[in-house]
């Protein structure tokens, strides 16, 4: 059974953390990864930087920018992960945007995923439908698992569809905005994630966009499985470097 | 073989709508939209309306005497660049801009390289009275002031974007940022046939008004609707997809998309998509663009602001992979050429964009009765700063 579906079934709140591969340091990545597992995150998004991502706040675009200068490319990934599930053992994500994977070879990226033990993909401008029709196939082939978003804006229809043909979880966005704009969740926001979980979904729903504290993962999690941090701990890394994971694991999950 | 856009939003394999989840409700609500909004006669009747009396449409099929003269064949202008605001740019946003409204939409948005497109919106806006943010790269800024003051004196915001090269691509990704973070009472006005699906039909079809007004005024000057040549520059390619449109199926016109090559096309400071772009996703389209090997989209160069995109529209992608359209690429010094022989020649100073086609004419060679058209895309009066640094007048 895939990692990630696994950790699905296990009965706790799910933490789940974004970071671009290649920051602060191109040769980062192996230690956040490491050190994100020991203190306690029980999923990791690893973020294969692109120099347009059209998804993502200044904080992220910053961290991408940066990590394409450092040298970071998806050949240099690849690398710095090919060990990783010697020391590891929590799933792992790659998220990016389409353009790379698409240059790399969609089939041959699938294939270095699976070699290297990566779980799922997170692929924001990778339309469902594009999905559907030309490579679902070759995702499960590969034993990967594609998450797809949705949105407050997501009509019903939709969602069913997308709850249709995803096998791990979906990720709830929980606002119209792109990554790290908001600061807190008000009644709408609590309103939708409600929403959500009454309709019963077959796939559990994971909270990203918005959550960089306690409080505000309480909340995505009250209805939710689990929440995913990204600008926050980007911010974190770039004041900090990578000592003190630790303790800002230990701020969310106190 | 068709050279149109099929139901599902791709020319050929290029097109599509390759975007987040987050716009999805953004653009399906204009894609189900806008055929049948554009298709209601009191829309027809309004767009015909504006750009006849506040555009000044149609704008004159110009025979070029001296030009044709000189290049011993028979040439034409499309004078585009008589158009309020001074190139086609208007056709689109007047179109957009009816479209937003019977979308009920209350805020505008806007990406612009050079400031063209941005006054182009800021116009229709002011027209309106329709809350109007034109994202603008930092740099652009800096290099495009008489423009950004044009969209103040229009009523617009210009935002700087900041991110990235901060320069057109990185403007329109804010555009494009800012309409996910507004997702109910805002449209985006992109200015070429760039983007996902809808976006590069329906600006297509808004600037079709160019060759439709070229079948007839042929008609009255040739006898025929049709010419032997369209030429037509490409940065992302609105002004060619206009001037092609009528004619793209039919094969006894040949047409010429010229390109940007900057300063040569292997110098690395280039914006010639087709030759070194590769197939890819930019701006939410499957098409060709500029990228390393690994993905990443790159800053081309042009010393015309408005042709330096990494991308093309993905009907010209399509257009240059099956081989209807041929593609030239012309460099600066070319451009700058033309543009300076075409004001001698004919007393029209053009945008630097339009002298790139004009600079065909010394790379081909045109049978004595051949009827050629040349889209004159825009005005040189944005351009002069350049002119006059380029030929040290």
């Amino acid at each position: 059974m895939n990692r990630i579906n696994q950790k699905l079934k296990e009965n706790k709140k799910l933490l789940s953390i974004y970071f671009s591969a290649g920051y602060p340091n191109l040769n980062d990545t192996v230690s956040i990864i490491e050190n994100l597992e020991k203190n306690g995150t029980d999923l990791i998004e690893i973020g294969l930087p692109f120099s347009d991502p059209l998804a993502d706040g200044p904080t992220i675009q910053a961290s991408s920018t940066q990590a394409l200068k450092n040298g970071m490319t998806t050949d240099v990934l690849f690398n710095q992960l090919k060990d990783i599930r010697k020391t590891v053992s929590i799933p792992l994500i790659i998220m990016g945007y389409f353009n790379p994977m698409l240059q790399y070879g969609v089939e041959a990226f699938c294939k270095k995923c699976q070699d290297i033990g990566i779980d799922g993909l997170i692929i924001p401008d990778l339309p469902v439908d594009v999905y559907n029709d030309q490579y679902k196939a070759t995702f499960e082939k590969y034993g990967l698992i594609n998450v797809f978003l949705i949105t407050p804006q997501t009509s019903v229809e939709r969602i069913n569809f997308i709850d249709s043909i995803s096998n791990g979880f979906i990720y709830m966005v929980s606002s119209a905005s792109v990554t790290g704009s908001n600061s807190g969740f008000g009644e709408e926001q609590t309103a939708y994630f409600k929403r959500i979980a009454d309709m019963k979904l077959k796939n559990p729903q994971i909270v990203g966009f918005g959550i960089s504290d306690n409080k505000t993962f309480s909340q995505a999690t009250e209805y939710a499985k689990g929440a995913i941090i990204g600008s926050a701990f980007i911010k974190h890394l770039s004041k900090n470097g990578t000592d003190n994971i630790d303790s800002f694991v230990d701020t969310i999950l106190k | 073989m068709t050279y149109n856009i099929t139901d599902k939003g791709y020319y050929g394999e290029f097109g599509g709508a390759y975007i987040p989840e987050m716009l999805y409700p953004n653009v399906e609500e204009l894609r189900q939209n806008y055929l049948k909004i554009m298709a209601e006669p009191s829309f027809k009747e309004e767009f015909d309306q504006l750009l006849k009396d506040y555009v000044g449409r149609p704008s004159p099929l110009y025979l070029a005497k001296r030009l044709s003269e000189k290049y011993n064949t028979k040439i034409y202008l499309k004078r585009e660049d008589l158009n309020h605001t001074g190139a086609h740019k208007i056709n689109n946003t007047i179109g957009q801009i009816l479209m937003a409204q019977r979308l009920g939409k209350k805020r505008i948005i806007a990406e612009t390289g050079a400031g063209q497109h941005g006054v182009a919106t800021a116009t229709v806006c002011a027209l309106m009275g329709l809350e109007c943010i034109v994202y603008m790269g930092e740099i652009d800024i800096a290099r495009q002031a008489p423009n950004v003051a044009r969209m103040k004196m229009l009523g617009a915001t210009v935002v700087p974007a900041l991110s990235g090269s901060r320069t057109l691509k990185d403007a329109t990704n804010e555009a494009i940022r800012d309409w996910i973070n507004n997702p109910v009472n805002t449209h985006y006005i992109i200015g070429s046939v760039v983007g996902p699906h809808p976006y590069p039909d329906m600006v297509a079809r808004f600037q079709a008004v160019v060759s439709e007004e070229m079948q007839w005024q042929l008609q009255e000057k040739e006898g025929k609707t049709t010419p032997d040549y369209v030429i037509a520059c490409v940065g992302g390619g609105s002004n060619a997809a206009g001037a092609f449109y009528h004619y793209l199926e039919n094969t006894d016109v040949k047409l010429i998309a010229v390109e940007a090559a900057g300063k040569g096309i292997h110098t690395g400071e280039s914006a010639a998509t087709s030759a070194l772009g590769k197939e890819g996703i930019i701006h939410g389209s499957k098409t060709l663009l500029m990228q390393t090997d690994d993905g990443q989209i790159t800053e081309p160069y042009s010393i015309s602001a408005g042709l330096d995109y990494p991308g093309v529209g993905p009907m010209h992608a399509h257009l240059y992979k099956t081989g209807r359209a041929e593609f030239i690429s012309i460099t600066d010094d070319q451009a700058m050429n033309a543009g300076l022989e075409l004001s001698k020649l004919e007393g029209i100073i053009p945008a630097i964009e339009s002298s790139h086609a004009f600079a065909i004419l010394k790379e081909k060679n045109f049978k004595k009765d051949d009827v050629v058209v040349i889209n004159l895309s825009g005005r040189g009066d944005k351009d002069l700063q350049n002119y006059i640094d380029y030929f040290k007048l």
